[in-house]
């Protein structure tokens, strides 16, 4: 039996409230009437209906978007190789050094890998821009999504994949029919995970992008430089709210032991 | 429980026909893994209809060369032929053979029904015929009520009776069969060993299966292949594997045997006397050209259930040294209900199995721990082994 003495709702109320305080007085704040972020004036939603007009605000978010989009896409694909070839390729020449080139960048500092894409953009002489911003994000995400994949391929059973190929399935169909759909899970948390990683990255985005290609999180950053507005505060409730939202599917997709499956 | 022997089924005997073709054919295949040979310059025949079992204890080769015939593996040397044609090289999608997993291996995001079908799918098969065959395949295996459930509410037998219904679905040239009973509890078992062995016979398709189970082994099998370590050392009918098993790890892997080791002697015509370590003389016919020498070291094997056990001393000489009778001490008694098996410690030290019918309502057994007993057997109850 579980009980809930004394000591323990404390610990979890102090617990909680360390975690989560501060977000929450931000997403109070950000109905705040007042102009003076501190000084409560209020509930108004007008930080919100200004945030629709403020394009500069707009466009970063746009482009957040398109690069996560973007970013996670390509990134679910690689990493889903990636995975299938250190599972399944069995041993390779040069597998432990792949093993260990795919999974740097979960340990690598984001600054070094910040600069290090950024020496290498200028030295290639790649236009900075939304695509520095994207291949960056591809970079460092990819990592997880097979860190994510392995696992899920790891448990799978190999037997299920011989007996489609039994069956008469061509190997090409077996991946689809079989495996994609049962890994299927491992992919879309792999996806989810790259998508948040990259709409709150502000290190790496900042090294590699160019102008006109500020991504939400640059753009925060340096209004807050220059004072925290509530209109700040707004934005940084939608960020949340997203974040939150992307975390529960991935975690209810997760879940799911098998995919439901049209007849 | 019993089953019904047609006459057709008694005469099935295609490998004693020299015109009779070979259905399966392996040519001196050996498999390595790295510095590992599982399967070592084996050769083999299997013929139509036939239900052919590999047997042997784990990591003798007997999964190996079941994946192989699959297509999972291919072989390191040698040549695999199914109706004279080549099966080496070719991939497992495009082999007229079908496989039962032994984890079963159901797709557990599809139902019951489109387990079933995938194999036909990918025929390309029409969609009425698919529905027909999987509806005939489903009360093949009693299972039509289950149509439309996902594996994972299913039972063990009836996941077991899914993955029969989908490897048969294609209506395979050849059915491999991977340990197919082995998740099942000791009931079930026994009833599927029959339910298979019936439907193979009514389908008329060529069964190779793959046991550690001896027991499995020779309820279902037409023919048997004991392996161990990579290599086949008797492809026979199970009552001449137990009968006349061709070494002393077969008497001993297939059923319960007491070997005596011993020094032949020559008698008059093609009897053989075996003075055996334990102290104790065996009188034998042997047959065939196998007579050992004088002095050579031999084997001779008696089951349990051809050892006659009595208080008496068995009838032939009245006193001194007989041939085929040892005398010992009940040494430890099981009870099994319809046998008692008794273990009997001769003078030597050595145990000697017995086992006795309970063909009599009784509760004391007449014969008991620490009773001084008599064992003995006919001339012809025990083999001779060579090596």
């Amino acid at each position: 039996m579980r009980r809930f003495t004394a000591f323990n709702l404390v610990s979890l109320v102090f617990g909680l409230a360390f975690l989560y305080l501060p977000i929450l007085i931000l997403i109070l704040y950000s109905f705040n009437d007042s102009r003076i972020v501190t000084v409560w004036g209020g509930f108004s939603t007008r930080w919100y209906v200004e945030l629709l007009s403020n394009e500069s605000i707009l466009n970063a978010a746009w482009v957040t978007v398109r690069v996560g989009l973007l970013s996670a896409s390509v990134a679910t694909v690689l990493g889903t190789l990636a995975a299938l070839a250190l599972v399944r390729g069995g041993r390779f020449y040069g597998r432990t050094l792949f093993s260990g080139m795919v999974y740097a960048p979960l340990v690598m500092p984001e600054v070094i890998t910040g600069l290090s894409l950024l020496l290498l953009f200028v030295a290639i002489n790649f236009d900075r821009g939304f695509w520095t911003v994207t291949l960056a994000h591809i970079t460092f995400s990819m990592c997880f999504v097979a860190v994510v994949v392995q696992s899920r391929l790891l448990a799978f059973d190999r037997a299920l994949e011989e007996a489609a190929l039994d069956l008469g399935a061509t190997p090409v169909k077996t991946f689809f029919a079989i495996t994609l759909p049962l890994i299927f899970p491992a992919v879309a948390a792999g996806w989810m995970l790259a998508f948040s990683l990259s709409l709150d990255d502000l290190v790496i985005a900042s090294f590699t992008t160019g102008p006109g290609a500020t991504t939400l999180p640059m753009k925060i950053y340096s209004q807050v430089r220059r004072g925290v507005t509530p209109e700040i505060n707004a934005v940084c409730t939608i960020l949340v709210a997203l974040v939150t939202l992307g975390v529960l599917t991935a975690s209810v997709i997760g879940k799911a032991r098998a995919p439901a499956r049209a007849p | 429980m019993a089953k019904t022997l047609g006459p057709v089924r008694r005469s099935f005997q295609p490998w004693n026909d020299p015109s009779e073709p070979a259905y399966i054919e392996l040519r001196d295949v050996t498999k390595r893994f790295g510095d590992f040979t599982a399967v070592d310059r084996q050769s083999l025949v299997i013929y139509e209809r036939e239900f052919f079992a590999l047997l042997g204890p784990s990591g003798c080769g007997k999964t190996t060369l079941l994946r192989m015939l699959a297509g999972f593996e291919e072989p390191s040397e040698g040549e695999m032929l199914l109706q004279g044609r080549p099966l080496t090289g070719v991939p497992p999608h495009k082999r007229p053979v079908n496989m039962m997993f032994q984890s079963y291996a159901l797709f557990p995001h599809m139902s019951v029904a489109d387990n079933i079908a995938f194999g036909l799918k990918q025929e390309g098969m029409a969609k009425a015929d698919i529905a027909q065959r999987v509806a005939q395949m489903l009360r093949l295996v009693k299972l039509e009520p289950f149509a439309g459930r996902k594996p994972a509410q299913l039972s063990g037998g009836q996941q077991q009776r899914v993955a029969l219904a989908r490897a048969l679905a294609k209506r395979p040239k050849v059915l491999l069969l991977d340990e197919p009973l082995g998740a099942l509890d000791k009931k079930l078992r026994e009833e599927t060993q029959f339910e298979l062995a019936d439907l193979q016979e009514s389908l008329g398709l060529t069964f190779v299966i793959v046991t550690h189970d001896q027991e499995e082994a020779m309820t279902m099998a037409d023919r048997i292949a004991v392996m161990d370590h990579g290599r086949i050392i008797q492809v026979a009918t199970p009552a001449e594997i137990y009968e006349a098993p061709a070494t002393r790890y077969i008497a001993d892997f297939v059923g319960d045997v007491n070997i005596f080791e011993g020094q032949a002697e020559r008698l008059e015509e093609g009897k053989l006397r075996i003075a055996t370590t334990a102290g104790f003389a065996v009188e034998t016919v042997v047959n065939g050209p196998s007579l050992p020498a004088n002095g050579d070291t031999v084997w001779f094997a008696v089951r349990p259930e051809k050892m006659v056990i009595s208080h008496d001393r068995p009838a032939g000489a009245s006193s001194g040294p007989a041939p085929n009778m040892v005398e010992g001490e009940v040494w430890d008694i099981g009870y099994l209900g319809d046998v008692s098996i008794y273990n009997v410690k001769l003078a030597c030290g050595d145990i000697v199995r017995a086992t006795r019918l309970n063909a009599a309502r009784e509760v004391e057994r007449p014969i008991t721990w620490d009773d001084r007993v008599w064992l003995s057997w006919r001339p012809d109850s025990g083999v001779l082994l060579a090596g």
